[in-house]
């Protein structure tokens, strides 16, 4: 069937139909979920997988989950999860060489043949996506790990519809609205989702969830047994006018929640300039150098190379894992470190997210998420260091 | 060359089979190897541009970034001269004629070529630094009608640090000034004693703002010959340098080598000395 140009509105118990035709198609689907207390992303099976009920609550050097009062199943803004886990894997093997009698042989990873389908990307997320694609696809090489997992990837966006205190999208113009780069995008509103489209691959999962739907819904109806009936008893049908009003004024509430900002119109410049600020060495004294920063950054792409060998060395695996530039040896040249104090390393990963990122990709590194305010454990909040150098900067 | 390989652009991971064809000593802990591929070698298969490098992979060890040091025109196999550092090279200079290792390039930025052509060239090498500018060289002399003068200033610590000593006098006659210095001098030794930006001051540059500067060696003597270079009338956007950074990837991909906003394995290993100049000598960048 056509699929209609305006927003549908999806029942919510029929997003289980959804999860089920994209299993269908071979889909990995990968979804919020609660674990170690927290809403991290994990295989998804089943909608009850989701985190009905809850919220996080945020701050800097804080996250705690809460119930809610309501059952919303995306009533959460973001976790130490980012999908940069499934296109840049922590640790993947990136080629294997073999002692043969003709010397070492190297083989070339196999290609990655997972189909993701990610659910509950929002709007920051997208915008990290494609900051990965200008790192990881755009440059003069590519990854092709990254690249076999992109242009297989299914992206069902949900737009937030509350903010925490720790975000600041709006700043860097990357939500909370999800404009594109989704397959499909739903905003959720009391009784379902209201769902738009935004690829042909989007259109085509739809249709084919629309059918099985409607013929799951003539199914129970026939069959006063079947353990299927209250889940695809309601139709699909385009949203009505009043449920628009209630998932625009769903996604305003994001918005207006948003209290943190970052100045970014000295941006880049800023930074690279005041190399020698005293802010380093200050926020130096106060940083850890623990990396949680860069772990859950959904941007951060640095990754070093370790060797696996066998015991008796005729079989070594290259491991690529993420990596740090907050570890001291990150920076190891010739036998000596680099960045050998803490303010160096944080001025590198600052200097680098919010300056010299525009130099090298066109884009700021940073889309406001926050996560790297909220897992910081002793609180250090981005925006405030910016703006504390551009306070003490001579104009 | 099959037609199922990779380009670098494709898969920068992939990791081609070298045997070692002839290994020369040049002096002290510093050799030159010849490395050509297992698996048959088209004829494009060792171009590269002078200054770029290869990441040689000892399995198990580690890959090191090397430059390459042969003559870009040969295209008979990788000539890289190294010296032992780390645990790689120190497993490489283990390693005998026949032996295989692993080879994927060549990456990063190579010397301004064609920006050299008809323009007076002071090339400043220190050490080592000889290795990556040798195929500059080469180029150089393979090419002498297009460029005007020539001077090559050498340093080393002692004058068994001085690479490529036998091929002084081939470089001389096509007309290529060597001026050679030590930091300190041995018996053996009668030239000049001292650092190559004394050499550098007393050149007579007849045209200066027709002249380029390209410099390899410790990061500090390229600070020097840069200052040196620039008082004689040559711009920082007229010098050019080769840089070393820790890299991994050697595609701008793991972030290791990074230096202000220039990745040096994929903007670099050469870059203009105006580009780089503010991060050079900030303490810990």
């Amino acid at each position: 069937m056509e699929t209609p140009i305006s927003p549908l509105f999806i029942p919510k118990p029929h997003l289980q139909l959804l999860l089920d035709e994209l299993r269908r198609r071979k889909y990995s689907v990968v979804g919020p979920t609660i674990d170690q207390d927290a809403i991290v992303y994990g295989d998804i099976h089943s909608v009850e997988q989701l985190p009905q009920g809850w919220t996080d609550e945020q701050a800097p050097g804080h996250y705690r989950l809460k119930r809610r009062e309501d059952e919303s199943w995306f009533g959460y803004v973001v976790g130490p999860h980012s999908w940069k886990k499934y296109l840049f894997p922590p640790k993947t093997t990136l080629l294997s060489a073999e002692k043969t009698e003709s010397g070492w042989q190297f083989i070339p990873r196999s290609a990655d043949t997972t189909k993701f389908a990610l659910l509950g990307v929002r709007a920051c997320e997208l915008a990290a996506m494609r900051i990965q694609d200008q790192v990881f696809l755009d440059g003069p090489y590519q990854d092709p790990l990254y690249r076999e997992r992109r242009e297989q990837l299914f992206i069902i966006a949900v737009n937030c519809t509350q903010a925490a205190s720790t975000c600041f999208c709006t700043s860097m113009k990357t939500g909370p609205r999800c404009e594109k780069g989704f397959d499909l995008a739903l905003t959720e509103i009391d009784s379902g989702f209201l769902c738009e489209v935004g690829s042909e691959r989007g259109r085509e999962v739809l249709d084919a969830f629309i059918s099985s739907a409607r013929r799951a819904s003539e199914g129970s109806s026939n069959d006063a047994n079947s353990t299927n009936e209250n889940v695809t008893s309601l139709p699909i049908l385009d949203a009505t006018p009043e449920q628009l009003r209630s998932a625009e004024t769903a996604r305003q509430q994001a918005v207006d929640q948003i209290t943190k900002h970052m100045e970014t119109s000295d941006l880049p410049g800023l930074l690279l300039s005041n190399l020698d600020h005293p802010r380093w060495k200050e926020v130096g004294e106060r940083c850890l150098s623990c990396t949680n920063c860069t772990m859950v950054c959904p941007t951060c792409f640095c990754s070093s190379v370790t060797e696996v060998r066998d015991l008796n060395m005729d079989r070594v695996e290259r491991e690529r894992t993420w990596d740090s530039c907050f570890n001291p040896d990150f920076s190891y040249l010739g036998g000596s470190l680099v960045r050998n104090d803490t303010a160096s390393r944080y001025r590198q990963w600052l200097t680098h997210k919010l300056d010299s990122w525009h130099a090298q990709f066109g884009t700021s590194g940073c889309v406001g998420c926050g996560r790297c305010i909220t897992w910081c454990p002793v609180g250090i909040d981005i925006t405030e260091e910016v703006a504390a150098i551009r306070e003490g900067t001579l104009p | 060359m099959t037609a199922t390989r990779p380009t670098l652009h494709e898969n920068p991971w992939y990791t081609h089979t070298v045997r070692i064809t002839d290994l020369i000593d040049e002096t002290e802990g510093v050799a030159t190897y010849h490395l050509k591929f297992t698996d048959g070698d088209a004829a494009t298969a060792y171009e590269f541009i002078p200054g770029q490098f290869n990441m040689l992979y000892l399995p198990g060890v580690g890959e090191s970034a090397i430059s390459m040091s042969g003559d870009p025109a040969r295209k008979n196999g990788w000539i890289h001269t190294v010296r032992v550092a780390g645990n790689v090279t120190k497993t490489l200079a283990r390693l005998r004629r026949g032996d295989t290792l692993g080879l994927r390039g060549p990456f990063g930025t190579g010397w301004p070529v064609a920006d050299l052509v008809g323009t007076d060239v002071v090339i400043v090498a220190g050490g080592l630094g000889m290795a990556p500018l040798r195929p500059l060289v080469y180029h150089l002399m393979n090419h002498r009608e297009q460029f005007g003068k020539i001077w090559l200033i050498l340093g080393a610590r002692t004058s068994d640090g001085l690479l490529y000593p036998c091929e002084y006098s081939a470089w001389q006659k096509r007309d290529l000034e060597v001026i050679l210095t030590v930091d300190r001098a041995t018996a053996d030794w009668n030239g000049h004693v001292g650092v190559v930006t004394q050499l550098i001051d007393r050149l007579q540059l007849p045209r200066p703002e027709q002249t380029q500067m390209v410099t390899c060696g410790p990061e500090v003597m390229m600070k020097y010959a840069a200052m040196s270079g620039h008082r004689l009338g040559i711009d920082a956007g007229r010098i050019w340098v080769s840089m070393e950074r820790n890299m991994q990837c050697a595609a701008g991909l793991c972030g290791h080598c990074q230096l202000g906003p220039e990745f040096i394995c994929k903007d670099g290993p050469v870059i203009r000395y105006d580009r780089i100049r503010p991060y050079l000598f900030v303490e810990q960048l």
